[in-house]
């Protein structure tokens, strides 16, 4: 299962390599009149290989895209409208408690809120989805031949669909109540979106194929989640949480916050569509900003360093995956 | 002839868990460590299938077979070994995996195809052949969980069969659906062959073997017996079945139970060797006059066997082959499921025919004899030889029994001409 050596053709499961691009490896069988595509199953499992299987299946993960919308929805008279409802609930219910019952004095509370919410349901909708989805598909993982990855890689598309769904409610919202955001921070949240694609597709290949082995993983993750969502700012101000940790001397714990790679994301989001509202000096809380004050560049190096992170946990993860994945038919 | 299929010193390691410990709980409670056995599933298995050919794989439950071809399919990984195919593969193991309750019979073409390998526009090109194929042209928009399961193993075999590719796996799917739509994917699976394209079968029906298959590769406990010619390996793998007894293997014992030499029988008889079938004959009439009978006289067959130990529920089996190894008749020596139980001793089973239809040819009896759990106990093939001789006019397999009325006009109540024939 090495990633690196090039030698011989031996290599992924459902790899097609046409024998000319193949070059100067030595095909391990006669060529016929007719140079037809081969492939080799053995347990060595290339990581280019693998990145072009799973390329080579970019249909089959639009069809399961596609069919994991459909059944989700199947016969239910609102159909995608509840994709939006379901964050629009959560939403009203955290603003109604926030600013009337806890009396958050962050104003336009509510953009502040949907801003990270929109990093946070991503992450927090494929993550459970996909820890099982091995698990729930072993019907076709026991009997069809393809590359594995797509299953988690489809659940992390439909969360974008869904993504892109709440970005529409997100824009109706802004021209409703005529906000605009910090268009200087377009690219910056792009970026942002860039790397929470690339984190989340991550750690579902990763929590998919262990829970194969570990069927806690998906329990886990759910528990998990509940608490990772209250160490982010997304109800509350980053810079809170920085003064008061810094204030009790909690550097464990700050450093804990810090290192949260969702943090840069929805800090990002936060200043994209909340940038607008400059809010430095509200009565009581004249020591920290809303947003937290950094500057463009450190933004991007701070996306930069979580892109960076994020593609090797992503390599990472497949190598898992494709150590694993050959036992799969056999464990489920 | 180039190798479509080159198989190179596979072997697949299975482990089987005295008990599965899938939680983490369970395994931090053993320590990490869960106890297993190591079970070789298949043992360097090396064979070069050449392209255009049918190759069957035949063997008992448990021998490796599926694994083999799941190896080939690229859903398991080899634990050593390698598996070259040339060409684009389609596996049929299991027809309409994959298939999704909720979305129509049009969705669920596009998703299967796609999972088979197909690209979306080969599947719109094809989508209307695949849809006449399973007859299923004014169910196609209804959701797939509305569907008989005829219905839906048809549209999962037409799928299957749309890729086109160079290399078909099939295990054991061919028996699916109606018999008439059995004789089309039949007719589907001749079509591939003649199309010059490489078809691996599995399957444990010897029949089938006969019919479609080139060479057939037997298996046993992992490891190939031979690849030959389909008659040939037919033979073999009976041979082999007697052998290893067809019973279960002793091996669910546990190991720390070893046979305490006391309190067992003085000799317990192998359960292979409990029947012993030492001869068939055909008999019939004038039989020092010439070596046939003429169809339509009487025939028998006389197995004579030994028996070593009691055994119960003993029934034995005739099956007719042409020479061509076609079967022409198979039935066993009770109608009952439960068969008789035979004593130590000597003994013999005839069958008699009181009219032996079938018309000219040279045909072959083989003689099975199986205890009460469907344990082949001993297998004559071929048992004995007959020779059948036409005296009539009549064509073909076998001389049914006819009788011809013609009614010329003005006459329909009464037959004026009736003519039997043979």
């Amino acid at each position: 299962m090495t990633t690196t050596s090039d030698a011989g053709p031996s290599s992924a499961v459902g790899t097609l390599v046409e024998p000319r691009a193949a070059g100067s490896v030595p095909s391990p069988v006669a060529r016929g009149e007719q140079d037809l595509p081969y492939r080799v199953v053995s347990s060595e499992v290339r990581l280019r290989t693998r990145l072009a299987d799973i390329w080579g299946s970019h249909e089959l993960f639009v069809f399961l895209v596609r069919k994991e919308l459909k059944v989700k929805y199947k016969s239910s008279v609102l159909g995608l409208l509840w994709s939006m409802l379901n964050p629009a609930v959560v939403l009203m219910v955290y603003y109604v408690v926030f600013k009337y019952v806890l009396k958050n004095p962050t104003p336009d509370f509510a953009l502040y809120l949907f801003s990270g919410l929109l990093v946070w349901n991503l992450f927090s909708t494929v993550l459970p989805g996909s820890s099982s989805t091995i698990v729930a598909n072993a019907g076709i993982v026991k009997k069809v031949a393809f590359p594995r990855e797509i299953l988690p890689l489809s659940q992390v598309g439909t969360g974008a669909v869904f993504l892109f769904f709440q970005s529409i409610v997100m824009a109706l919202f802004l021209i409703g109540f005529q906000y605009s955001p910090d268009w200087v921070y377009a690219p910056v949240v792009l970026f942002a979106l860039v790397d929470l694609l690339v984190l989340t597709s991550a750690c579902a290949i990763f929590l998919s194929a262990v829970n194969v082995y570990y069927r806690d993983v998906e329990h886990l993750v759910a528990v998990l989640l509940q608490a990772w969502f209250w160490g982010i700012p997304v109800v509350y101000n980053f810079n809170l949480v920085y003064v008061e940790l810094l204030k009790h001397h909690l550097h464990w714990l700050l450093a804990l916050y810090l290192v949260d790679p969702i943090t840069p994301l929805i800090l990002a989001f936060q200043r994209f569509f909340y940038g607008h509202v400059n809010v430095s000096n509200i009565p009581g809380y004249a020591h920290y900003q809303v947003l937290a004050g950094y500057p463009y560049h450190f933004f991007l190096e701070m996306l930069a360093a979580v892109l960076v992170a994020s593609v090797l946990l992503l390599l990472g993860a497949m190598r898992v995956f494709s150590r694993i994945e050959g036992n799969f038919a056999e464990e489920l | 002839m180039s190798v479509a299929i080159d198989i190179q010193g596979v072997s697949k390691r299975f482990r089987l868990y005295h008990q599965k410990y899938t939680s983490l709980k369970e395994r931090i409670v053993h320590g990490g460590h869960v106890p297993f056995e190591e079970f070789w599933a298949l043992e360097s298995v090396s064979a070069e299938i050449t392209a255009g050919q049918t190759l069957g794989i035949l063997g008992r439950n448990g021998c490796g077979k599926s694994t083999l071809l799941k190896c080939i399919a690229g859903i398991l990984q080899p634990t050593s070994g390698q598996v070259v195919v040339r060409g684009q593969l389609a596996a049929m193991l299991e027809l309409g995996a994959g298939f999704q309750p909720e979305l129509s019979g049009r969705d669920n073409i596009y998703l299967n195809g796609s999972l088979l390998g197909l690209s979306t526009k080969e599947i719109d090109r094809r989508f209307d052949e695949i849809v006449a194929f399973a007859e299923l042209e004014q169910f196609i928009d209804n959701q797939v969980k509305y569907y008989s399961s005829g219905m839906y193993v048809r549209l999962g075999f037409s799928v299957a069969v749309s890729v086109e590719p160079d290399v078909l796996l099939v295990d054991e799917v061919l028996a699916v659906g109606d018999e008439r739509f059995q004789m089309k994917c039949m007719d589907r699976i001749q079509q591939f062959q003649r199309d010059g394209r490489t078809i691996v079968v599995v399957s444990h029906s010897p029949d089938l073997m006969r019919d479609i298959c080139d060479n057939v590769l037997v298996m046993d406990r992992g490891k190939v017996v031979t690849i030959a010619a389909a008659g040939e390996a037919i033979r073999v793998f009976r041979e082999r079945l007697i052998e290893s007894g067809f019973a279960p293997e002793p091996a669910t014992q546990d190991a720390g139970a070893p046979a305490d030499g006391e309190g067992s029988p003085v000799d317990v008889v192998a359960p292979q060797r409990r029947v012993k079938l030492l001869s068939a004959t055909a008999l019939y009439e004038r039989q020092e006059e010439r070596n046939y009978i003429e169809s339509g006289e009487p025939i028998s067959v006389r197995v004579d066997f030994e028996v070593a130990a009691p055994v119960s529920g003993v029934q034995f089996k005739i099956t007719l082959l042409t020479d061509r190894e076609a079967l022409v008749f198979s039935s066993t020596s009770s109608g009952s499921v439960e068969g008789m139980p035979l004593d130590v001793g000597r003994g013999s089973a005839t069958f008699a025919f009181d009219s032996m239809l079938l018309l000219d040819g040279r045909f072959s009896a083989t003689i099975e004899v199986r205890d009460a759990g469907g344990v082949v106990l001993d297998i004559l093939d071929p048992g004995c030889h007959f020779e059948v001789m036409n005296p009539g006019r009549a064509k073909g397999l076998v001389g049914l029994p006819l009788r011809v009325t013609v009614s010329p006009p003005g006459a329909a109540d009464q037959p004026e001409a009736v003519a039997s024939a043979r």
